[in-house]
């Protein structure tokens, strides 16, 4: 016991924050129903922060809430069947009371069993990462709603119909071992990125709260990590969202305008990130088999991050990746990519080749023209320089942007015009 | 532009970094080596720190007495010899953490079996410092192409 005298709200939150996600998963894997798994532990908080304040924290906090959680779930399993007159259920519900106990072994899984079901590819996109933060991360639906400058009932509302959605497709809560959990693990990884671009792109609304995203999302790849250490993938991503995350803080200036990779302090890049990111790509390629995508832009992230000046970036390698990459997702944005690479590697002439291919694929996209009025440029062709540039201005939809494609059209004058 | 003393936010809001400073003793100091226990149980804690995801890095230090100091004193620099004699205060092992709050550190703090058994120990949690400009209008701009082009695939595949 703890001394009474010490708890705070916020420690009984502290304490749900680090149970709320094995104690949903183990509800679930008992009630076999989302819903009633997270009201079971709501309800089970709610008697903690009445009774703990008097009683001190318990040894044991995540085994009290499972009991509470558990012992509420047989008496309301018993009022139902009460009003329902069958005996035979009430007797059914307290013998089950006592094979509700939990083996400790089961418990990581609990975890990856809740992130399967809350990552589920019945339910939307948005309805799983909502779903993801709330039951996994722990967050609540107004913190949500405020990092994804969405409406606290709008939130509310989807994470509602996706605990529904969940409940008619039946969805099976076994967690599988090997191949199988290889399969059923895209889903998860892409919730997780999700969540990470969105924090990191920060298009949108009140930056300030963005870059909570990119560390939610740090942390849940950390969890999965620990769930899943033999899938390469589940390192990749975390690697390629560490290597990032660790140029953060050099991408803005003093004034909070945006510094490119290329004029970035380097001393400014999180070293523990990196460190820890190059750690993980390591441990990717050690799984052995073919890289798959996370684990190839990861190595591309390493690339970036291994240089300690521009000058030093091994662009030959980062385009022979981007080649693997390509070959792996087949996206012509990959495929753009690329050719910035090949431009770097080889020249803009070879580049802008690989470009022209694409127009039909990226049409409507402006950073085709935008990319091709860079190229078109370093090859002293002013004039087509400066309509690709417009094309890529007309076709950008952020105000920002299209100033700054302008500005770099008004740029494309023949050096000798400038006397 | 906004600054972050304008932004509305709620207490332990964000995730934040803190070092855990496992102090000292007289054992630790005297190169008393863990045993087997207690290796064993800061093994199973560390398990659940990574599978938590808040574990970022974390080692233990060497007795002071193989340490060494380098003051700065009047522009010149000295260098002194280990061991050094306030054992309460030196440090004798750390991790980085990754938590919500300070409340979620103290409570990972004392889920950790006892560092030093048989004497008195002490772990104290300070936060490590973050940039604060961090999410200050991160429009990706146009050189900055292998990031922003992977970011617009998503939201285009999202699309």
């Amino acid at each position: 016991m703890r001394a009474p005298e010490e708890l705070t709200r916020e420690a009984i939150e502290a304490v749900w924050r680090v149970e709320a996600a094995r104690l949903i998963g183990g509800l679930v894997r008992l009630v076999r129903d989302v819903d009633r798994a997270e009201d079971l532990a709501q309800e089970a908080l709610l008697s903690a922060l009445e009774r703990w304040p008097e009683t001190g924290i318990p040894a044991n906090p995540g085994a009290w809430l499972m009991t509470t959680a558990r012992n509420k779930g047989v008496d309301e399993g018993r009022r139902r069947a009460m009003m329902r007159g069958k005996h035979e259920e009430v007797e059914r519900s307290a013998e089950r009371s006592t094979e509700l106990e939990l083996p400790d072994e089961a418990v990581e899984d609990d975890v990856l069993r809740l992130m399967l079901v809350a990552c589920h590819p019945v339910l939307s996109r948005d309805a799983r990462v909502a779903l993801t933060l709330r039951l996994v991360a722990g967050l609540s639906t107004a913190e949500i709603a405020r990092a994804f400058l969405s409406t606290e009932a709008t939130v509310a509302q989807r994470i509602v119909r996706a605990k529904r959605t969940l409940a008619a497709a039946q969805v099976p809560f076994e967690v599988p071992a090997g191949d199988e959990l290889r399969a059923r693990l895209p889903p998860v990884l892409e919730v997780v990125y999700l969540v990470f671009n969105e924090g990191y792109a920060a298009t949108a609304g009140d930056d300030l709260l963005r870059p909570e995203l990119c560390e939610e999302a740090m942390r849940l790849g950390r969890i999965l990590v620990g769930l899943a250490p033999d899938i390469a993938e589940v390192h990749g991503l975390l690697a390629l969202m560490e290597l990032q995350a660790s140029r953060s803080r050099a991408r803005v200036g003093p004034d909070g305008e945006p510094v490119l990779l290329f004029d970035q302090d380097r001393g400014k890049w999180d070293r523990l990130l990196i460190t820890r990111g190059l750690e993980g790509l390591a441990r990717a390629e050690a799984c052995g088999g073919p890289l798959g995508p996370y684990t190839l832009q990861a190595a591309i992230a390493a690339c970036h991050a291994r240089a300690s000046a521009p000058e030093e970036t091994d662009w030959l390698r980062i385009a022979a990746l981007y080649d693997a990459l390509l070959e792996v997702t087949g996206s012509a944005v990959v495929a753009l990519n690329r050719a910035v690479a090949v431009s770097r590697a080889y020249g803009p002439e070879e580049a802008l080749q690989l470009v022209d291919e694409l127009v039909d694929a990226l049409r409507g996209y402006h950073l085709l023209p935008a990319v091709r009025a860079d190229l078109l440029l370093s090859l002293r062709r002013y004039e087509e320089a400066r309509r690709a540039f417009e094309e890529a201005a007309r076709l950008a939809t952020n105000l920002r942007e299209r100033a700054l494609l302008l500005g770099r059209a008004a740029s494309c004058v023949r050096p000798s015009a400038l006397s | 532009m906004k600054t972050r003393a304008e932004a509305p936010k709620k207490k332990g809001d964000r995730l934040m970094k803190v070092m855990v400073i496992v102090k000292a003793t007289k054992n630790s100091e005297a190169g008393v080596m863990p045993d087997e226990s207690l290796l064993t149980a800061m093994g199973n804690y560390n398990e659940e720190l990574v599978k938590a995801g808040i574990m970022l890095a974390g080692d233990g230090l060497h007795p002071s007495a193989k340490g060494k100091r380098i003051q700065f004193v009047g522009g010149q620099t000295r260098v002194v010899d280990g061991p050094f004699a306030e054992t309460k205060e030196l440090v004798a092992g750390y991790w980085i953490w990754q938590v919500r709050s300070m409340e979620e550190a103290v409570e990972w703090a004392r889920r950790c079996p006892p560092p030093m058994p048989g004497e008195e120990s002490e772990l104290e949690i300070r936060r490590i410092f973050e940039p604060e400009d961090f999410g200050d209008a991160l429009t990706p701009e146009l050189r900055e192409q292998e990031e922003r082009l992977r970011a617009e695939g998503e939201r285009r595949k999202q699309a």
